[in-house]
């Protein structure tokens, strides 16, 4: 298979590099690629960071020589955390910069109204953070985690002696598409490890809600029922500050109800007292506080480019940090930026992930990753307390949704699909 | 083995209550004599537990469930230099270097470490050791551990913390030294948190009926959902005619008592909810309400009130460190003065030149709001703010089992009150606030009275301003401090003062409180998402039938 993917992608790359050279010999002094993230408005918050993280590794590529023997530039824009507008400015950079692949989005809903646009004018989008799946697209790929590198390992975690065995859930969210399909997961998950729906609530909230004084305290009450209760937390954005605020308030502790974030990471913590939070948890695949000379490498980077040792790093940056060293790797590969020849030779791409991994692009257009569990600790950082063994490949489509679980997501020959029940070919 | 063990125990509490006690010489003469005869016997026993050396160096190896091990076999042999020890793994401060255990003095990443077993300075700080890690179930194990071991201290608060831990986990072995705890006891609170405690270990164990009715007859003075978890799972069990009859009965007040705290909670809920739509409100019931500005830029005077706050912390924690807990005390002030002046500067430059034209202040307020963040935004970057709580606000006050009032809420309701008091005051009874009434009632009228029109404009729309002010410094404490916590305030603040009366700070008030109080209510039954639409229909509707609000200004001036 994988001798078939590369002498396709060395087929497609000879093709497509010699259309590309009569067009633009003479224009294409610099390679562009797009940074696509909201510095301002509600998303700013998490968004910045990544253009940040981005325009450190294109500095860093550049010191290091370029990208066939070009030097490449990062063209930023704002999308002001406005879904049209994302949609606009991705068109702006397909059709007027000419830009040869984009990094960028961070909510799913961004994700969702820019896909039209990239598979309309044929880019590239690297997606870097942990999204609800149920999607593969033939022009994104997908670098943060899907709901099985995620949501389920955090639950079977919590459902283990270490994690304390619960066996009532709570499951928290945002009220959005992340939220409430993962939940939908979830809930089926739960279900079919017997857990009956006497003993899972779910509730959700608007974007941006201050007062959790009723949810906490419905929270206390349920779990008071005798039998040991986990909440599971999709609550996105700014919502999660006083959210924990009414946690350590109530003085709702770890060891007896555990919250498990699936968006709460070091930047958002940076924003908080974490002494009351100490033992709540959050699932990723990847913390600041992984010991691995490749982590720690790039943390030193990361402080120098951004000249303040107390930032943090996180996640998605992790995300960004893979994604765009295997578009580098891919064009190299190719010997080009055409998006055609790049989009297939970046499936199998293998590169070091940061905590000490080597994490491989798969033909779902997802990559495999560890997934982490850690607890929160006073400092704003998080204790490493359970780890998979091996890499977890990313799914594209549930297999706890019965109607997705009969799909696949396989964009080399003979399936070519994103959402298929049978192979195209 | 458990008789091994649990004499083994009672040795041990024995022995941490002579460490422990203040009259530590009188207490080592009783302790082979009266308090605990087995002292003398136990300690030679064939196989000699590990030493207490041998175990702490225990806690920093091997995975969790070898420390669980050594945690557990540590608290069997009730050594009291132990309690330092576990609490110090308790609260992250336990490290490893060298083979080694070290307690570190704080949290701080250059913290002091000492040997915890000689004492001796370690030589190096926590950054340079490696931290014994915990988890949550090791943590669950800790808390309980350091329960029982706290059970004889001398300080009583300890002695009822001790007693709350165990509650979680009830081990039935504890209830004897809990008896013993318990007879010895003076503290009230310390005494209710053990017969609490004791109860609920005698009525699931197997000991005589009579002391189990007892105990479920004890269980019925307390109002917790976790007493009521306990006795609804005894009934579904195979009982005597006279325990269930205790058990039913105790549940049936203990369900009676929760029910009437819980309505007592949503009230306070809806109060507290109420003070934060009150505190956002006010000072648009100024600017808005009274002088008839749609400010859009309101919420960003509060986001900048937060920021203020922010700030405050910040110079306290640079030179006056030991006072940080008060720097919210002197944000008031700071943050009135700092948004009151911005207030004033936006009257002066812009607004004063659109009096009369709502829609262009509207969209001019707008503009200023836009900037305002954005300004934020480039000083402070775009990542939320860390607003400490100061230890006098954090944490909660349990009324009892079923009701904790969170000391923030509490003190942002009286803050609330306290501020609004002082508004009505100014605006009655001072020179000012009669220039700000006459102004607005008939500017021409005040102006030919010798009343400075401009100046008067310029503070009230400044004393409004610098009120949304002093709101972000209470915020701060419950949301983000973020170029976007205004945007999250300026809808709520609006509905407020359009349902309470424009014009009129009574009505804000009652506006506010009753929004609270009807959301808390609703959100139970509905949801938040629902509960909050519910809300806004129910006003659009209130407003078609009272155009002015609950409390409509009566007279020929509302006309003009």
């Amino acid at each position: 298979m994988s001798k078939f993917v590369r002498a396709a992608a060395v087929a497609a790359a000879f093709v497509a590099s010699t259309a590309i050279a009569t067009v633009s010999a003479q224009a294409q002094e610099t390679i562009k690629v797009g940074v696509l993230h909201s510095l301002s408005g509600t998303m700013a918050i998490s968004e910045t960071t990544l253009k940040d993280t981005m325009l450190m590794m294109v500095d860093d590529l550049n010191s290091k020589g370029g990208l066939l023997g070009k030097k490449v530039e990062a063209v930023v824009v704002d999308i002001a955390s406005d879904w049209p507008l994302a949609a606009e400015k991705a068109r702006d950079l397909l059709a007027k910069d000419k830009v040869d692949a984009v990094f960028g989005c961070w909510t799913s809903v961004c994700r969702k109204s820019v896909l039209p646009v990239f598979e309309e004018l044929n880019g590239l989008l690297f997606y870097p953070v942990q999204y609800e799946g149920e999607e593969s697209s033939r022009s994104i790929f997908y670098t943060g985690a899907s709901p099985n590198q995620q949501a389920i390992p955090a639950v079977d975690y919590l459902m283990s002696k270490d994690g304390g065995e619960a066996k009532r859930w709570v499951l928290l969210g945002t009220d959005y598409v992340y939220p409430r399909t993962t939940n939908k997961i979830l809930q089926a998950y739960l279900k079919s490890k017997g857990v009956a729906q006497a003993d899972i609530i779910e509730s959700y909230t608007p974007f941006g809600h201050s007062d959790w004084q009723t949810i906490v305290s419905e929270v206390k009450k349920f779990a008071s029922a005798g039998k040991k209760t986990a909440v599971v937390s999709t609550i996105n954005g700014d919502a999660n500050v006083p959210f924990y605020k009414e946690l350590g308030n109530q003085g709702i502790k770890a060891d007896q109800i555990p919250v498990v974030a699936f968006s709460v990471g070091e930047e958002e913590l940076a924003g908080l007292d974490t002494g009351p939070l100490v033992g709540h948890l959050a699932a990723w695949n990847y913390f600041m506080s992984v010991k691995a000379p490749e982590n720690a490498a790039f943390i030193k980077k990361w402080h120098a480019f951004i000249k303040d040792t107390k930032r943090v790093t996180n996640d998605p940056m992790e995300a960004h940090y893979i994604g765009f060293n295997m578009w580098v790797q891919a064009v190299k590969q190719s010997g080009t930026t055409n998006v055609d020849a790049v989009r297939q030779a970046i499936i199998g791409q293998k590169f070091k992930n940061l905590t000490g991994g080597t994490s491989t692009m798969l033909v779902n257009h997802h990559i495999t990753k560890p997934v982490l569990i850690g607890e929160i600790q006073a400092n704003g950082q998080f204790d490493i307390v359970s780890q998979t063994k091996d890499l977890v490949p990313g799914d594209a489509w549930s297999d706890f949704i019965p109607e997705s679980a009969k799909l696949t997501a396989d964009w080399t020959y003979p399936w070519v699909c994103g959402n298929c029940e049978k192979p195209k070919y | 083995m458990r008789a091994y063990s649990l004499r083994r125990f009672i040795t041990a509490m024995a022995l941490a209550v002579a460490a422990l006690s203040p009259s530590f010489v009188c207490a080592q003469d009783a302790a082979p004599s009266a308090d605990a005869p087995v002292a003398v016997e136990a300690a030679p026993t064939p196989d000699a537990p590990p030493s207490y050396e041998a175990l702490v160096l225990q806690l920093g190896n091997g995975g969790f469930d070898d420390k669980i091990k050594a945690v557990e076999t540590l608290t069997a042999t009730g050594d009291a230099r132990s309690i330092l020890v576990l609490q110090a793994m308790m609260d992250g401060n336990l490290y490893m270097h060298e083979s080694q255990v070290f307690i570190a003095e704080s949290g701080a990443r250059d913290a002091k470490l000492r040997n915890a077993l000689s004492n001796a300075d370690a030589g190096v700080t926590a950054a340079t050791a490696s931290r014994v890690t915990v988890n949550n179930r090791l943590r669950g194990i800790l808390r309980s551990a350091l329960g029982a071991l706290t059970l004889f201290s001398p300080d009583p608060a300890l002695r009822a913390n001790g007693a709350a831990a165990l509650f979680r986990s009830r081990p039935p072995e504890m209830a004897e030294p809990l008896a013993a705890a318990l007879a010895k006891e003076t503290d009230p609170a310390a005494k209710r948190e053990m017969e609490h405690t004791l109860a609920a270990i005698r009525v699931t164990g197997a000991g005589d009926e009579a002391q189990r009715i007892a105990a479920a007859a004890a269980l019925g003075n307390y109002a917790d959902p976790e007493t009521r978890a306990i006795l609804t799972g005894l009934l579904t069990g195979d009982l005597s005619p006279g325990l269930r009859a205790t058990v039913t009965s105790s549940l049936s007040k203990v369900e009676g008592k929760l029910a009437f705290w819980g309505v007592i909670n949503n009230v306070f809920q809806g109060v507290s909810l109420g003070s934060v739509l009150l505190l956002a409100a006010i000072g648009l019931a100024i600017t808005f309400g009274v002088m008839g500005v749609i400010n859009m830029a309101h919420g960003e005077m509060i986001m900048i009130g937060a920021y203020t706050t922010y700030m405050v912390q910040e110079l306290f924690r640079a030179y006056l460190p030991g006072l940080v807990d008060w720097s919210i005390v002197l944000s008031v002030p700071a943050a009135f003065l700092l948004t009151g002046a911005i207030g004033v500067a936006i009257e002066r430059g812009v607004i004063r030149f659109l009096y009369g034209r709502a829609l262009e202040t509207l969209l001019a307020t707008w503009g200023i709001s836009l900037i305002l963040q954005q300004a934020v935004r480039t000083i402070f970057g775009p990542t939320n703010r860390e607003v400490a709580t100061p230890s006098w606000m954090s944490g909660a006050w349990e009324v009892v089992g079923g009701l904790t009032l969170t000391y923030n809420r509490i003190a942002i309701v009286i803050f609330s009150l306290v501020v609004l008091g002082m508004i009505a005051l100014l605006m009655r009874h001072s020179t000012f606030g009669l220039h700000m009434r006459a102004v607005t009632q008939n500017r021409r009228m005040a102006s030919s009275l010798g009343i400075r029109t401009g100046a008067v404009d310029a503070l009230t729309f400044g004393l409004g301003s610098g009120i949304a002010g002093i709101a972000g410094v209470a915020l701060s404490q419950i949301s983000n401090v973020s170029p976007n916590l205004g945007q999250s305030f300026i809808i709520d603040s609006f509905m407020v003062v359009v349902f309470g009366g424009v014009g009129n700070l009574w009505g804000t008030l009652v506006g506010a409180f009753s929004l609270g109080l009807v959301n808390k209510f609703l959100e139970p039954y509905a949801g938040a998402v629902l509960g909050k639409i519910f809300v806004l229909v129910a006003i659009i509707l209130f407003i078609q039938k009272r155009p002015r609000g609950l409390f409509a200004l009566k007279g020929r001036s509302v006309e003009a």
